[in-house]
Order: C-alpha cells, then structure tokens, then sequence
C-alpha cells in the first residue's frame, strides 16, 4: 500500500499546481524509499530511464527550421493562403485535417504530422487565420483556445486511427500480451475492432468542431464582404 | 553504423547552442540559469551512454530542482520581434507557397525514409523511423537555408526562443519515464490491480466492463501512458473475469480497452508529451489548454467504448 504515495503525490502535487517536472521527481524518489531501494539505486533507476528515453526530445531538431521558416514568413503565408479560400473556418479547417491524420494514420503513416512538424507551422496558423478572415481580430484568449483546439485534433486523429493500422506499437503490445497469456489472436482480428471506436471519434469531435465554429459566429460580428450579398 | 547515439549527438550540440546563445542574452538577468540548465541537458545527450547511471540520475534531479525553483529566466524579445516582422512581410510575397516546402520536407523524408532505410545495412534498422525524422529535418534544414538565403545560426538563435519558451516542459517527458520505471520497481501496478479485483462485484458482466474500461482510463491518466496501465488492468480484470469467466472475446477487450486507456491519455497532464509540450509549443499561457479543449470528447468517446464493449464483447 504505501508504495502508492508516489500516486498520491502526482495527484495532490498536480492538483495544487506545483513544478510539474518537481513533482514527478519527488513522486519518484518516494515511490523508490517506500518500495524499499535505498538512495543510490533510486538515482541510478532515474538516470537510467531518463538516458533511455533520450529519443522523446529528438522532437525539439525540428526547432532550427521552424524557427527559420517562421522568421521568413511561414505563418503570414499559412495565412495569405487561407485567406484565398472564402469557405474556410477555423472548424472547417481543423476537421480537414482531422480527416486526413485519421485516415493517413489508419494506413500506418503515423509520421505525417504531430505538434511540432504540423501544427505548430501549418495547422494552427491556418486555423487562426481563417477565423480572423471571418470575424476580425479576435481577442488574445480565443486565439488561444484555437491553437489548444488545434493540438487537440492532432492527438484525437491519430490516437483513434492508428490502431486500425495492424503493424502499429499499441496493437502488437495487445498482441504479444494476449500471446503471454497463451491466448492467439492474429493482429487483423484486433485492429478491426478499432473501427467503431474511430468512427465515433470523428463525428463526436467534428460536431465539437462545428459548435466551436457556431459559438465563434455568434460571439464575433462577421465582416461583410462586398462580393458576398 | 549509425544508430540513435549519432541523433544523439546532433541533439546534444543543438542544445549546447542554445545553452551559449543563452549565455550572450544581457537581456535576461538570470542568464547563468539557463545556460546551466540547457548545457546539462546537452551533457546527458552527448554522453548519455558513457555516463554511470548514477551521475545521469544526478543531472536529470538537478535539471528538476532548477527548473522547480523557477529561477529560470527569459530574454526580453520585444526588439527581436520588430526586427524579425519586417522580414518576414518580404520573405513571403517573394516565395509565396514554396515556404512550405522545407516544412512538408520533414514528414515527407521521414516517411519515404522508414520505407527505404529498412534494410540498409549502415544504420541501426531498429531505430529506422527516428533517424528518418532526423534525416528530414537535416534536410529540410539544408533546403530552407539555401532557398531562404538565410545563415543557420539565425536558425539556431531563433529557435531557442522557442526553445526557452517550452522550457522545463521538454525535460517532463523523460523525468514521467522515469517515474514510471520507478512504479514498476517499486510494484506499483500490481498494488493497484490487486486493490481493483477486491473491490470488484464479480457477479455482474455489466459492472465488469464498466470497471475494466474505466479503470484503464484512470490507471492511464494516473500513469500518463495506456501502454503501462494496459498489462495491469488487463490482467486483473480483463482476463480473468471478462474472458475466462464470462467468455468474452479477447480480441475486442484488448481493442477497446486500448482505446478506452487512450480516452485517458487525453484528460492527463502525466501524458507530456501529448498534452503539456503541445500546449508550450504553441506558446499557450494556460499549459492545461489542450486537455480542456480534450476532455470532452475524451468522456463521451469513454461512454462509446463502453457501450461497444458491453455490447460486442460477449458477442462474437
């Protein structure tokens, strides 16, 4: 029992918004002590995975160009783009791209997209700008709420499209875990059971998508365009 | 060969750069600060391997206290920015949509770079998927800088801004890894799974399900990580109960309870990488922003799996 006080910590820690990165290490060496390590061991244990996880911050390579893009412009051009496209919302263009992560996901392409390659230089500028288009500048805090929506697509899609893909991690760990407990079942006859779940996905999260569109009309006068009567 | 230690190197020095760049900055007091903290960083990249654990461990705990006593620090970028907007009202009009070149260039090498990289014999194949990533983004970097006309240290300097913006966040997902290492040493997941099956009323196949699906969503958001509550749960409650009791199917239980665990994923801030580093990449002041714009669809796709589970499990 008392080894759960490393979850009792993560819990009041996060709850009472302390330093993330301080609680987790805190909940670690007491999860540690109360599991009977002594010190030493502790450290080497978080020294050990920390060294194995390096791979998790090869994400941040992708900065330099970004970051040089952005300088020369890629979001005013993220926006100049869109801007072109009279039907674009910040919704439409979100569950585009819903569509397209979900669906190039589910053939194993996991590696079209994600926060740093995608969303943060294409998706959430395009999305920023096609309601700008629509409704003005909009305050600071709803711009935002559109950024933090975008992020969110990203992980939906490709959470609940990826398991219909055979040779993905997640469905070869249920795999190999069923195959522990003398229990055969071949990938196909796992992936397929993702299916409902994927399709409830898209039209629970493009609906959410349609009301945000609805909530940002109604909240945000629409220019009227000349062409546009 | 090359394997994940030579991306490691290339990261290692990148964050090197920044720890200088962040050395230079007069407009940040507290300068010293971070230029420890990303050289640290560097250090654990660059030797990572030839490193005890133990002195590994130590750094990674440093790296935790400095940025928990907040004492890391931020340059003033108001001048940087004046500067920066006028060049970018030039670049864009004079290459239009070819901007999105080197940005399409990562995802498209990366991918063309799992396929054809396979069965190279010179790099680690385990590993094929990361150092096509990486192998995109050298790229693209090389393109933009000879289409951009632009020098990389500009690059370099630009990005570790953002870099100083994500702060400590970067460092969150490697310390959860951690933590979550130190669970399974410590039996953690076995604690929790033996508490699950006392408390549980075996009679009803219904509460079963709901337990099971639920559980994984908790357990997950608890852990930051379907793949570690997976195993517990699923031994716990999963098999003994939902198949070898009720003979459910095993197939749609480790389905749907994947994708239930992954509902969980959604609402934890234990799940960085998704949730937190997201949220200061895009320079969000709220670092919960993506989960409150997540856990609505979380809960309701929960109830769907639910449902489908109740309702497909016992059935084929």
């Amino acid at each position: 029992m008392l080894v759960l006080i490393g979850v009792a910590i993560v819990v009041i820690g996060f709850a009472l918004r302390f330093n993330a990165l301080l609680v987790v290490t805190v909940a670690g060496l007491a999860t540690g002590l109360a599991g009977g390590l002594n010190l030493v061991d502790i450290v080497s244990a978080f020294g050990k995975a920390f060294t194995e996880n390096r791979y998790m911050g090869l994400i941040w390579l992708t900065l330099p160009v970004i970051a040089l893009l952005e300088r020369n412009g890629l979001k005013e051009q993220a926006r100049r783009m869109i801007g072109r496209v009279r039907a674009a919302t910040a919704g439409r263009v979100l569950m585009l791209y819903f569509v397209i992560r979900q669906v190039t996901a589910a053939v194993g392409l996991t590696s079209l997209g994600g926060h740093a390659q995608m969303v943060r230089p294409l998706i959430a500028p395009m999305a920023e700008a096609a309601a700008a288009n629509r409704h003005g500048e909009l305050p600071e805090a709803v711009r935002q709420q559109i950024r933090a929506n975008a992020s969110a697509v990203d992980n939906i899609a490709v959470f609940f499209g990826e398991d219909i893909f055979i040779a993905i991690q997640s469905i070869l760990l249920i795999k190999g875990f069923l195959e522990q407990n003398g229990i055969i079942v071949e990938p196909l006859q796992v992936s397929v059971w993702a299916i409902p779940t994927a399709i409830a996905a898209l039209l629970i999260h493009c609906t959410r998508l349609a009301l945000f569109d609805r909530r940002l009309a109604r909240n945000f006068a629409t220019p009227v365009h000349k062409d546009s009567r | 060969m090359i394997g994940l230690e030579a991306l490691y190197t290339i990261a290692g020095l990148m964050f090197a750069a920044f720890a200088l760049f962040n050395l230079t900055d007069r407009t940040n007091p507290r300068r010293v600060v971070n230029f420890a903290f990303w050289m640290i960083y560097a250090a654990t990249f660059l030797f990572g391997a030839m490193l005890p654990h133990f002195v590994t461990g130590c750094l990674a705990i440093t790296l935790a206290l400095t940025a928990g006593s907040g004492k890391l620090g931020r340059g003033k970028t108001e001048e940087r920015r004046a500067t920066a907007l006028e060049r970018r009202d030039v670049g864009a009009p004079r290459l239009g949509n070819r901007l999105f070149l080197p940005a399409l260039l990562i995802p498209a090498v990366t991918l063309a770079g799992t396929f054809a990289l396979k069965h190279a014999s010179f790099i680690d194949t385990k590993s094929v998927t990361l150092i096509s990533l990486v192998l995109g983004t050298l790229v693209a970097f090389g393109v933009a800088l000879v289409m951009l006309r632009d020098s990389p240290v500009h690059g370099l300097r630009e990005a570790r801004y953002t870099m100083d913006a994500v702060g400590w966040a970067a460092i969150l997902p490697q310390m959860l890894a951690a933590l979550g290492a130190l669970f399974a040493v410590a039996g953690v997941g076995g604690v929790v799974s033996g508490l699950v099956t006392t408390w549980m009323p075996v009679d009803s196949p219904i509460a079963i399900v709901v337990a099971y699906t639920v559980g994984m969503a908790l357990f997950t958001m608890i852990m930051g990580n379907a793949f570690a509550a997976f195993p517990v749960m699923t031994a716990g409650i999963g098999l003994p109960l939902i198949v070898h009791q009720f003979h459910g199917n095993p197939a749609i239980l480790g389905a749907i309870g994947m994708l239930s665990g992954f509902c969980g994923t959604l609402m934890t801030p234990m799940a960085a990488n998704f949730n937190i580093v997201p949220a200061a990449l895009l320079e969000l002041k709220d670092k919960n922003g993506v989960i409150k714009a997540q856990w609505p669809t979380a809960l309701l796709l929960l109830v769907v799996n639910t449902v489908l589970m109740a309702v497909l499990v016992f059935r084929y």
